[in-house]
């Protein structure tokens, strides 16, 4: 069985983060990029799945510039999966990213299961694996933190609001989006890392798909710091001329209740 | 001009607040708005979407989409925005929101802004504002390519003033499309709490490590039953099994935006402001007066939680019934 891993990379939280010029986008000089959170609980189950299914394999396939996406690639060819691929291409949308994905997975034969994070936390879209799902025609299930494969049919569970949750099942081949809670993560091995050193990542050129350039539908302008917070009130005293401050402030000034 | 579809979520039968904000965005904007609403519900959900700004409803009254299945709901949208065909739609970035319309975009070859904070309609066009990178920059998201612009807003943003739209509408019933369905709901495991999710909660009460142990979390229940906000929790206090994953608030938790966020006993990690910073008052009770909570904070308070938060309780009692 062949199972697919779309993950992404993103820079760390902890990065800082400086606005180009033009204010289309960040600059990438310094940052610290790593897999998008979420999109490792996609790797571990995808590496699980393959663990209970003898025979099987696990691709990871990922959008962007190749120069830095790769060490993603390796990351998770470390954690212990057998392929990796990068579409070459940097400022892709949603769109366009899902498409490309779709693309690569189909001409590579498809897979069982497409596991991919529920959102990336770059840019919070929360649209990839839906839209992928609906270009290669097959379900899909975000939020995911549960998953379990009986033959052709998929179960999940998906986490809604208020704590609620939805099993669902769906039929095999279909897209899995992570949530926190699928699984622990692995750390990659010493041995894993120097076998991922070694192993060939494919790359494939964006523009060698041939995908329109109508797929791009949204774009980026205007980028700003968000305006700073007026310095912070402390409210000092005894607890109880603290408490009965503070109530005030929130009832009086800040007008939230 | 044309018209704005707003896809109107209700919880049996009661309009979500976050579905009245985008009503009210639409019909301030002057286009005619077309509301859908989808499963089961009482006749009255009807006037209140006119209130709110509709001009024609869209009804499809069916206990099959009464709870969420992504084929079913895709097909049946799809076929009434053949219908109605709007320039604009303006869905919730809710649970069912942010699942449904990227379907729904790729289907329809067109593109979808999403966990939208800001938004600016001008006829046909619309541009909206949006959070990256944990809340770090802000960017405006344009359209290109896209016959009609899917905006997902975030809820609690945008205003909801009393508007003059109460006029009478067009109601138009459509009855169910069947589809092959490859998706199944079997089961659905309700949450314990009867409370807004934390993605729409007004208030929210949060608490971390700071209250040592699972038990310390009932005196935010407290506090939040007092409030009618919702309880949340720092990703340290979920990974110790204290709350269930649901409540973490954060970079691998949910993205809220409450007008007020009180934050009990939490640190302020970075990964934990890129869940909260976008809330509009933010409390901080902790002990340490160095904690990096009190640098994104409106009010602090320096101070032992246990002894805090069953006094401010009773003073929010006290204020509240005044
Ligand atoms: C990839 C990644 C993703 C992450 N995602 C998230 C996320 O989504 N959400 C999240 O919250 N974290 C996240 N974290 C974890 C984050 O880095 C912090 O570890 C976590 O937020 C700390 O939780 P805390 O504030 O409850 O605990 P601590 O940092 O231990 O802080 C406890 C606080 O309580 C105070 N305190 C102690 N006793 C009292 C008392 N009696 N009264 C009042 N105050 C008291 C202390 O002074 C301290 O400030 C993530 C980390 C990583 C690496």
């Amino acid at each position: 069985m062949k199972i697919f891993v779309c993950i992404k990379q993103v820079p760390d939280t902890e990065t800082k983060i400086k606005i180009t010029p033009d204010l289309k986008g960040i600059d990438s000089a310094g940052i610290k990029w790593v897999i998008n959170p979420y999109d490792e609980y996609a790797i571990e189950e995808a590496l699980k799945l393959r663990e209970s299914q003898p025979g099987s394999q696990v691709w990871v396939l990922t959008v962007g510039p190749k120069s830095r996406a790769n060490d993603s690639l390796r990351t998770a060819l470390a954690m212990g999966a057998d392929e990796a691929i990068v579409i070459n291409a940097d400022g892709l949308d949603s769109f366009a990213t899902a498409k490309a994905l779709a693309e690569v997975i189909r001409t590579e034969g498809g897979a069982q299961v497409i596991f991919s994070g529920k959102l990336a936390i770059d840019d919070n879209a929360a649209s990839v694996p839906q839209m992928m799902a609906e270009f290669l025609n097959i379900p899909h299930t975000t939020v995911v933190s549960k998953f379990h494969l009986a033959a052709e049919n998929i179960v999940v569970e998906r986490d809604t609001e208020g704590g609620s949750k939805e099993v669902v099942q769906m039929m095999a081949p279909a897209v899995v989006a992570a949530n926190k809670g699928l699984n622990l993560p692995r750390y990659a091995s010493l041995p894993g890392i120097m076998k991922a050193k070694k192993k060939t990542i494919k790359e494939i050129e964006y523009s060698t798909l041939n995908l329109p350039a109508a797929d791009q539908k949204v774009s980026y302008t205007g980028m700003t710091l968000p305006a700073e917070k007026p310095a912070v009130k402390m409210i000092t005293g005894d607890s109880v001329a603290q408490v009965s401050e503070l109530v005030k402030m929130l009832r009086d000034e800040a007008k939230v209740l | 001009m044309g018209k704005i579809l707003v896809f109107a979520e209700h919880t049996n039968g009661k309009l979500k607040r976050s579905s009245i904000e985008l009503l009210h965005a639409g019909f301030n904007s002057g286009n005619e708005v077309a509301a859908v609403v989808f499963g089961t519900h009482g006749d009255d959900i009807v006037s209140a979407l006119n209130q709110n700004g509709a001009s024609e409803v869209h009804i499809l009254k069916d206990g099959a989409l009464d709870s969420y299945n992504p084929e079913l709901y895709a097909t049946n949208l799809i076929s009434i925005i053949g219908k109605i065909q709007p320039a604009i739609i303006l869905a919730s970035a809710s649970s069912v929101g942010k699942d449904l319309f990227p379907k729904i975009a790729a289907r329809l070859n067109t593109g979808i802004a999403s966990d939208c904070v800001s938004l600016n309609i001008s006829g046909d066009n619309v541009t909206a504002t949006k959070p990256m990178y944990s809340g770090k920059a802000i960017a405006t998201v344009n359209f290109e390519n896209s016959p009609i612009k899917i905006v997902l807003m975030r809820a609690n943003q945008l205003p909801i003033e009393s508007i003059d739209g109460a006029k009478s509408s067009k109601v138009v019933e459509h009855s169910l499309v069947a589809s092959d369905l490859r998706t199944m709901i079997k089961e659905i495991v309700k949450g314990t709490s009867e409370k807004l999710d934390l993605t729409e909660a007004n208030i929210i009460v949060s608490g971390g490590r700071g209250l040592k142990e699972a038990s310390g979390f009932q005196m935010l229940n407290d506090l939040a039953d007092v409030l009618g906000a919702t309880v949340g929790a720092s990703r340290a206090v979920v990974d110790s099994g204290w709350v269930g994953h649901g409540m973490q608030v954060g970079q691998t938790g949910k993205t809220v935006a409450p007008s007020l966020y009180i934050a009990v006993g939490i640190s302020g990690a970075i990964q934990h402001l890129a869940g909260m910073s976008g809330s509009k008052v933010i409390v901080a009770i902790n002990s340490d007066a160095n904690a990096p909570i009190f640098q994104k904070a409106t009010y602090g308070i320096v101070g032992d939680a246990f002894e805090i938060i069953p006094k401010l309780t009773e003073e929010f009692k006290k204020a509240l019934h005044n």
